[in-house]
């Protein structure tokens, strides 16, 4: 984006740039500009003061622990596990692949509220799952743990999503050559195919880590929401509108969005860098 | 930047009300009555009464449409812009938002009977069978070990009806002793496991998933899970004394100028005190005024002392000023 900012060539051999620039500002204003604006619009009525003491509320700042932690570890894991279903969708035949495959999208497709309502069917202490492991000691329903279950459920698509096309463009060849090169599955995993795959998995996991940021239906059903322990920032700025407080909500409304802001930004920054290394600094 | 406020909620409503106007039906006029969660059945049940109540009197067909949702915001749709007529809900509170804005008449609570609440009830107990507990009063619920179930009173008005229960109960029991009010208050806050946002929310964790021993609920609403959920497995239990929780109706004046519905909505709101709908309602296990029809019902509402949130707390604005806003009592009783 700065780039095309900093250097506009003069003429274009693509048609159609005007045009198209000028359809998709009108879009990305409309959509999500406008909706930010109103969000800062909310804020207008706040001192600096007021707004500190607002988003630095104990029970408040308790809430980013409970949700930024969480997010961590579901974005994790997904990382993980969102590799490994990539690498089975695209690197085996097996039958049921199809299925799997569009199963893939199923978060994305389910209501939050039913994917929360479902959890926590299953995980309460006289559910299928949770039936099994409470004795076991181990309590996910109203725990952190069922928040941080209920966000990778709902962000698992973003890892397999993105590193999928880019694993189905890295061809067998590849890995073939380090091994006959004498590369252990170890080091030909680590030192060829993961550094490909490197950006694709980090943008997943960063979207996964800012879904699960502004997650709310799937969450609350199963989080308990005990003061201090299992709320999160989400069930803040609700409980601020239930209040009438528009200005609150959007106060802590907006330490969400830099945060996620942020993120998505350092992402987007280390991607480039790594991807001009990637092409010996030609970008 | 100057986005104006009134502005981005008249956005909103625009989005709101164009989800709402699609199903209209082709009759005369309608009516929108934007109401609590809990409460479709009861108005699915009372509307068609009022449609032939119309049509017989005033010759015209009318339809009604019905919104549900947690009353603050379905409170807080009206306030960015939808057109509702009338309002209808769990939450004094809620109506004096929009009496604040001068959507609602200022003396709205003079102008029906009964502090324009058509019918009440109170906060009771569901309890397992058996009563295994033995879970008789609020005093009961401050004991090491009880498992209480309630919605959130930051994000429920009945949630917020039970908290001011116990308080009142121990207001009454400590003699407004501030201190033992809020260890007693502590402690019962303690043992709730789980605080959903909702009623519906609290009855399925209760009820579905089997947490806890006790869930605190409008009376009508745990008269109606028990119900629903077979009588063997579930007691409810009027504590001796609890609150008076009305449900306050209103009409929304400047809306009903611009719908032209300003005497059909006034016809609805007076139609929930005649005899009909008040019995209807007593069907719902909501406790209701008309005498003959309190007489006939009286057996399914034992006789308990209803405080009211003017008497204890000196009413609504300062309960929700002391105990429910940020920093306040609420948010002091469960810090760590």
């Amino acid at each position: 984006m700065s780039s095309l900012a900093l250097r506009l060539p003069r003429r274009r051999v693509l048609p159609g740039f005007g045009l198209s620039l000028g359809i998709s500002l009108t879009f990305v204003s409309l959509v999500l500009l406008l909706p930010l604006t109103g969000l800062v619009g909310q804020l207008k009525g706040l001192s600096l003061a007021e707004y500190w003491a607002i988003i630095s509320d104990a029970r408040v700042v308790a809430s980013y622990t409970v949700t930024i932690g969480a997010a961590a570890v579901a974005a994790l894991a997904n990382a993980v596990f969102g590799l490994l279903l990539a690498w089975v969708l695209v690197r085996y035949d097996f039958p049921g692949k199809r299925l799997l495959d569009a199963l893939m999208d199923l978060p994305f497709a389910l209501p939050t509220a039913v994917a929360g309502i479902t959890l926590a069917t299953l995980y309460a202490g006289n559910g299928w799952v949770g039936g099994l492991i409470e004795p076991l000691g181990l309590k996910v329903a109203y725990t952190w743990v069922g928040i941080a279950l209920a966000m990778a459920f709902t962000s698992i698509p973003f890892v397999v999503r993105t590193v999928q096309p880019v694993l189905e463009d890295l061809p067998h060849e590849v890995d073939e050559a380090a091994m006959t090169l004498g590369a252990s599955d170890a080091t030909g995993f680590r030192r060829v195919i993961l550094p490909y795959l490197w950006p694709a998995l980090v943008t997943g996991t960063g979207l996964a880590f800012v879904r699960s940021l502004g997650e709310f239906g799937a969450i609350i059903f199963i989080a308990g929401n005990a003061p201090f322990e299992t709320e999160i920032t989400a069930l803040m700025i609700f409980v601020k509108l239930q209040e009438y407080d528009y200005a609150g909500a959007s106060a802590i409304a907006s330490v969400v969005l830099a945060v996620s802001l942020a993120l998505l930004l350092v992402i987007n920054i280390w991607q480039g860098h790594f991807i001009k290394r990637l092409h010996g600094g030609r970008g | 930047m100057t986005l104006d406020l009134r502005f981005s909620r008249s956005l909103l409503a625009i989005a709101l009300g164009a989800g709402l106007a699609a199903p209209a039906a082709a009759a005369d006029r309608e009516l929108l009555n934007s109401s609590y969660d809990i409460a479709r059945e009861l108005f699915a049940a009372i509307n068609p009464e009022f449609i032939a109540h119309w049509q017989e009197n005033e010759g015209e067909e009318v339809s009604i449409q019905q919104s549900h949702g947690g009353s603050s915001a379905q409170a807080r749709a009206i306030l960015q812009g939808l057109r509702a007529d009338v309002v209808t809900y769990n939450q004094v509170t809620d109506v004096q938002v929009l009496a604040d804005d001068g959507l609602v008449a200022e003396d709205w609570q003079q102008q029906l009977p009964n502090n324009a609440s058509p019918y009440y009830s109170t906060t009771a107990f569901l309890v397992r069978k058996g009563n295994p507990k033995g879970i008789e009063s609020w005093d009961d619920l401050d004991d090491e070990g009880v498992e209480i179930v309630f919605p959130n009173p930051k994000t429920s008005g009945n949630g917020r009806y039970t908290y001011l229960a116990a308080w009142g109960f121990a207001d009454h029991q400590f003699d407004g002793d501030e201190a033992r009010i809020q260890d007693f208050m502590g402690d019962f806050l303690g043992n709730v496991v789980v605080f959903d946002t909702g009623g519906r929310g609290a009855t399925t964790s209760f009820i579905e998933r089997g947490i806890g021993d006790v869930l605190i609920s409008f009376e009508s609403e745990v008269n109606n899970i028990r119900g629903e959920y077979g009588s063997d497995d579930y007691e409810v239990i009027v504590p001796p004394v609890s609150i008076l929780a009305e449900f306050p109706v209103a009409v929304v004046e400047p809306n009903t100028e611009r719908n032209g519905t300003e005497e059909l909505a006034r016809a609805y709101v007076e139609y929930l005190y005649s005899e009909e709908a008040q019995r209807q309602l007593a069907g719902f296990n909501y406790r209701v005024h008309d005498e003959s029809v309190a007489e006939e019902f009286a057996d399914q509402f034992p006789e308990t002392e209803l405080l009211r949130v003017e008497e204890v707390f000196g009413g609504w604005d300062e309960a929700m000023e002391a105990h429910f806003s940020s920093g306040g009592q609420l948010d002091q009783l469960q810090r760590r």
